[in-house]
């Protein structure tokens, strides 16, 4: 079993990257073009760290960290580091080096490089809390964290329509799958009484057999399939490759949309035990796959390659996980690996020929090989990988793929196909990345300059990792202390797992040699094949789920503007009508039908001629402000209701809200009066039968309040026979207060007086701003007027070129 | 039009309801008072010092900015709910207190402290829209001149 311990080191290097980025605009304006490298230390050191947990964490150990947040609604600061999320924890580091060193280049001399560095900073710490959290609110706080950073990273080139629309349609499809994601949180949660992933898989029966599991499992899937752009949520992905090549590299290839993957795995053994799961995830995986194959080979633009070959490999590792079996976990596991390596590779690369050239199109690219021999390098390791040659780790991935399809009791020649395909397929597209652009005669399209060290040492370093990596698979370093741990902490129990290069004549090698020679046989046809394969396409993409995004958001606005024009048409007394109409249903509704009042709990003391004689001056004032036809006399008016009110107050013993009253009364005759100065006459605008139904629903308005004040003192409270009671018995001992009111106001619902001083702010700030506004207006007006005032007149015009002569 | 009463009333009304208003705020957790409350006060009088001077004198007596009122008062409100969980580890808003009371003050504790963030706040927030209504006037004023 696993032990826990304590680990202090974990939540430093966890907050670290949000720290740096605080400075980091600090940073680029004092170390100009240095800020790559020295910001690639902290994901670099952190790496080491995670490294040195390696070991702990291979002979069974779980490190840990835990700070109450707000534990009383189960949110708490804790993480655990595990096989399964230390071993993304050091692909997020180690990507993030590289990356951030590679943007340094990419990106040098952008005005905006700073905000690149802060926001990718932010992305990078985020990650890291996503895969080591323990606690799914936190998990789900991280995962909203990553979708908004990829929203401001895939929009870095702002002032581009294109990047706008991917990085909001990326926003709004992750952010829609994020709220389903949450409600199945909440629904795991309630289910099994916790909220840590630890205790959750304990529970794991109580959850299988609750009436909630299809809902919690549906919401959840939707979560992680939009996350990691699974069909049919697929399209916002290659979209996303709008955003700079270093952001494509790192989110939407390497960490962030495995994401979806990461919990998927992380909640296999908590939900995977159920047939829905195993259809559900493993078709989506399968069809996702194969989409991603088949609409990669098609396409010449290199960076759109990539893109739906990384929709295949996301394909593929749902399918693995939703299969479950240890074998198949194994496989996901090394082939996260395999893919990050080599797609990251790709990524960088390919970014350095649009960068150094200004093509990305393999059409007009070729012979690129000696002029660009470190990309080139880079490329030929990373397709090699990718096509799943010996001796590099994507050899013993794709030899672990099919040994697991093979070894399966349902489906298996269908998944060996699906398989199959889609692989032969990504060695169609690792033929056209490598062999168009690099052989054949030079193209037009030619690097400008030499590429600097920094763009080209991210892709020969993975790649040489890819080779580097399958070279020693068959040592422990790899199966044993890395692959191994991430399994078991998925699968639970021990277990080992020997990868080795060679094992022998056993079908796997056969099905190997099989994509191979499909694959070569593909690329040698696909030029001709290629545009009808493309025509077939727009028309399918005609009908496809990215319509239905557009319908979606169209059919959101267009009910957005309706709704706007109906109930916010600028007419401030409708709108009054309608919060009050609604308060009246919903509130008296309830009030009336299911609360009522215990007229029988109820003390009221008998009636005083003081009370009765200001009641009578009340309704006499409130009598003049709806007859008068002065403004002013109405102001008056107003003021004597306020006042009278204050007075009442002060008969029932309650000088702070007399005093509140008179102050906010006098206030309010001011603000009255500044602005009574500038409206036009008094006129009656509205007709008789407006005028009665505003008098109806006022009246109304008035009962439910009254009623509301009734109900809320026949309500007993914690043993008290009334609200008052309560708090006149509470303040002193709870809250060190003499003063009820005050006491209510500062403590007791503090948090509401927060947010009602916040909400006056808001409105003083649209008001003045609303002022502003006409002012600055007024001011334009007159500047145009004294322009065009002075403006020489047509009949004689200036004409400099003469004092020139 | 300036009256001679209301300019010399206000010279010595300022500084009292000033100084009221504050008194309001500090015995506001155990007499009638409270930040609100004062914070009205305030705005009253800043607002008669405008009517009985004009508003950029009012601006002047103000010493800063109403919109920077607004921000550094929400500011110090969240940061009194902010005390307890940094010092103490305790849930946001755990209201402190105190052990020791400071002469003609009382005691101490993050209640006063918000309370002082809803006084500042309300000044601000007063502030700002009447000077911003009655400049509004003004340049009616001159317009119409």
């Amino acid at each position: 079993m696993h032990e826990a311990v304590v680990d202090p080191r974990l939540l430093p290097v966890l907050l670290s990257g949000y720290t740096l980025s605080l400075i980091v605009p600090m940073l680029t304006r004092l170390l100009r073009q240095m800020t790559g490298w020295f910001l690639a230390l902290l994901p670099l050191a952190l790496f080491v760290q995670f490294l040195t947990m390696v070991d702990a964490v291979a002979s069974g150990q779980i490190l840990t960290a835990n700070i109450p947040w707000v534990p009383s609604l189960n949110v708490n600061l804790s993480f655990v580091v595990d096989g399964w999320g230390l071993f993304l924890a050091l692909v997020v580091t180690g990507m993030g080096a590289l990356v951030i060193i590679y943007a340094s280049s990419y990106l040098q001399g952008h005005p905006a490089i700073g905000r690149f560095y802060t926001f990718i900073l932010i992305f990078m710490a985020s990650m890291l809390v996503l895969v080591l959290a323990d606690n799914i609110f936190l998990l789900f706080i991280a995962w909203e964290l990553t979708s908004i950073a990829s929203f401001f990273l895939i929009g870095f080139y702002h002032e581009k329509e294109q990047s706008q629309k991917a990085a909001l349609q990326a926003l709004l499809v992750t952010g829609s799958g994020g709220l389903a994601l949450l409600a199945g949180f909440v629904g795991l949660t309630a289910v099994s009484g916790t909220a840590s992933f630890q205790e959750i898989q304990a529970h794991s029966d109580l959850i299988l057999q609750s009436p909630y599991y299809l809902p919690i499992l549906a919401l959840i899937l939707l979560g992680a399939f939009s996350k990691s752009a699974q069909f049919p949520f697929h399209f916002w992905l290659p979209n996303a490759m709008a955003g700079p090549a270093p952001v494509s590299t790192y989110l939407h290839s390497a960490t962030m949309v495995k994401a979806g993957v990461y919990l998927l795995g992380r909640l296999q053994p908590t939900l995977g035990q159920s047939s829905e799961w195993f259809v559900l995830v493993t078709a989506v995986g399968a069809v996702t796959a194969l989409l991603g194959a088949w609409l990669c080979w098609q396409k010449t633009d290199m960076k759109e390659i990539l893109a739906y070959s990384t929709l295949s490999a996301l394909g593929t590792l749902v399918l693995l996980i939703g299969l479950g079996t240890e074998l198949a976990l194994q496989t996901a596991v090394l082939f996260l690996l395999v893919h990050a390596l080599y797609k990251g590779g790709l990524f960088m690369a390919v970014g350095i020929i649009d960068h150094e050239t200004g093509v990305r199109d393999v059409r007009q690219l070729g012979g690129l090989w000696r002029q660009m021999p470190w990309t080139f390098t880079a490329v030929l390791l990373a397709t090699l990988s990718m096509s799943g040659l010996p001796p590099f780790l994507g050899f013993i991935g794709k030899e672990l793929m099919y040994e697991t399809a093979l070894a399966l009791p349902r489906y298996a020649q269908l998944l060996t196909g699906v398989l199959l395909l889609t692989n032969m397929l990504m060695v169609t597209a690792a033929l056209i990345l490598l062999v168009r652009p690099f052989f054949g005669p030079p193209q037009e399209a030619h690097p400008h300059h030499k590429t600097a060290f920094n763009l080209w040492l991210g892709p020969v370093a993975l790649g040489g990792l890819a080779l580097l990596l399958g070279l020693l698979a068959s040592t422990e370093a790899i199966g044993e202390s890395l692959v191994a741990p991430a399994v078991s902490a998925i699968a639970g129990g021990e277990l080992h797992v020997h990868l080795a290069l060679w094992h022998g004549l056993t079908p796997m090698l056969g099905l190997s040699g099989l994509t191979l020679l499909g694959g070569v046989g593909l690329f040698a046809v696909h030029r001709r094949l290629q545009p009808g394969v493309v025509r077939l396409d727009t028309a399918v993409r005609r009908l496809g789920p990215e319509r239905w995004y557009g319908w979606l958001l169209d059919g959101l606005l267009r009910l957005a503007g309706w709704f706007t024009e109906k109930f916010q048409n600028g007419k401030l007394r409708y709108y009054l009508l309608y919060v009050l109409a609604t308060t009246l249903l919903l509130v008296g509704g309830t009030l009336v039908f299911r609360a009522g009042i215990a007229w029988e709990a109820l003390t009221l003391t008998p009636l005083r001629l003081p009370e009765l004689l200001l009641a009578a001056v009340l309704l006499a004032a409130v009598g003049v402000v709806v007859q008068v036809e002065s403004r002013l006399t109405a102001v008056a008016a107003l003021g004597v209701v306020g006042y009278s009110i204050a007075v009442f107050y002060i008969l029932f013993s309650a000088p702070d809200l007399a005093m509140t009253q008179f102050a906010i009364e006098t206030l309010t005759v001011i603000l009255f009066v500044l602005v009574l100065y500038r409206l036009p006459r008094f006129d009656q605008f509205s007709s008789r039968r407006t005028r009665l139904r505003d008098g109806v629903v006022a009246v109304f308005v008035g009962l439910l309040m009254a009623g509301l004040t009734l109900m809320a003192q026949s309500v007993h409270v914690r043993g008290a026979s009334a609200l008052a009671d309560y708090f006149i018995r509470s303040t002193e001992p709870l809250a060190q207060g003499h003063n009820v009111v005050n006491v209510i106001l500062v403590d007791f619902r503090g948090f509401d007086t927060m947010v009602e001083i916040t909400v006056l702010s808001v409105a003083a700030i649209g008001v003045y701003a609303l002022l502003k506004s006409r002012t600055f207006h007024l001011e334009r007006v007159r500047a145009e007027q004294t322009a065009v005032a002075e403006q020489p007149s047509p009949a004689e015009p200036i004409l400099p070129q003469k004092e020139a002569h | 039009m300036r009256s001679l009463i209301l300019t010399t009333a206000t010279r010595y009304l300022l500084p009292l309801m000033l100084l009221f208003s504050v008194f309001l705020l500090f015995r506001g957790h155990h007499d009638p008072g409270g930040g609100f409350i004062g914070g009205l006060v305030a705005s009253a009088a800043f607002a008669l010092h405008g009517f009985a001077y004009g508003m950029p004198e009012a601006r002047r007596v103000l010493l800063f900015d109403p919109l920077k009122l607004i921000g550094v008062g929400l500011l110090t409100a969240v940061s009194s709910g902010l005390v307890a969980p940094i010092v103490w580890g305790r849930p946001f808003m755990t209201t402190i207190w105190s052990q020791t009371s400071i002469a003609a003050l009382g005691k101490l504790g993050t209640p006063l402290m918000f309370d002082t963030g809803v006084y500042t706040t309300v000044i601000g927030v007063t502030m700002l829209i009447i000077l911003a209504l009655a400049e509004e006037d003004g340049d009616q004023e001159e317009e119409a001149i």
